[in-house]
């Protein structure tokens, strides 16, 4: 299989719509997205771009396929570095379903070559956002302000 | 986190860790090409998977007949970040230098 696939899963402590809402709120994504937009009309062709605070897009591509607020399939293109940006299209499926008083959000990340670099960079990213998405929608705090830990001055 | 204690409990044994290491270095496995990284009986091997799956550090999918099992790393990131990250990291960093510097002193 020419593949590399990634696959997260969180449970989060609320409902498919307000997670729906948190995925595809620009102004909410910033908050635990690590200042990230992620920008779209969300319906079937839409441009899809995400978008840091200095309005740079970072990745870009369109919607694929969209449930609301079930399922959104992303086609997902790198553009700020060029050795990820030469990899090409990678495809991203958001899935929501309900499980007791939780909503399982798996986000699968694919793309048709092995050993990507897209694919290892956007594993480092991916649980600290999830992680930070859950920590507000539940307790409406952020676990991490940054991505990466600055280091304490001591 | 789903169940902290399913958490630990599932990286309590030792063959279960190999599970996760074997994904690491090659993600979305069947049962059966698992199987053949483990000295052990494919019941044992399910039963491994099946506490791996439900402490949500194994995920599965559906690739027509077959069921593939993928690393997920988001509760180890939970475990991390309750676990490690608030607990005074410069002091721990510092111990960690010390120790690499003395185990290899040419390293």
């Amino acid at each position: 299989m020419a593949k590399s696939t990634y696959v997260y899963v969180i449970y989060i402590r609320t409902t498919p719509e307000k997670l729906w809402a948190a995925l595809t709120d620009a102004e909410f994504t910033q908050r635990y997205w690590f200042g990230m937009r992620s920008e779209s009309a969300w319906k079937a062709g839409s441009p899809w771009k995400l978008v840091d605070g200095k309005g740079e897009v970072w990745d870009a591509g369109e919607v694929m396929e969209v449930d609301p607020p079930r399922r959104v399939v992303l086609r997902w293109h790198h553009q700020n570095k060029p050795e990820l940006k030469a990899e090409g299209d990678s495809f991203c499926t958001m899935q929501l379903e309900p499980e007791e008083a939780a909503v399982k959000l798996t986000i699968t990340h694919t793309i048709d070559r092995e050993h990507s670099k897209v694919i290892e960079a956007v594993s480092g990213g991916w649980p600290k956002v999830l992680s930070n998405l859950k920590s507000l929608l539940e307790n409406g705090a952020l676990a991490l302000d940054e991505p990466y830990h600055a280091k304490r001055a001591s | 986190m789903k169940d902290p204690n399913l958490l630990f409990k599932a990286l309590a044994d030792p063959s279960r860790r190999k599970l996760l290491d074997v994904l690491y270095a090659h993600d979305g496995q069947t049962l059966g090409e698992l199987c053949t990284h483990l000295d052990m009986t494919r019941q044992a091997v399910t039963q491994h998977l099946g506490l791996l799956e439900a402490a949500n550090l194994v995920a599965t999918q559906w690739r027509g007949r077959e069921k593939l099992h993928f690393l997920n790393p988001v509760p180890l990131q939970q475990l991390y970040e309750r676990w490690i990250a608030k607990f005074e990291k410069p002091r721990l960093n510092a111990l960690s230098a010390l120790k690499r510097k003395l185990e290899n002193p040419d390293g």
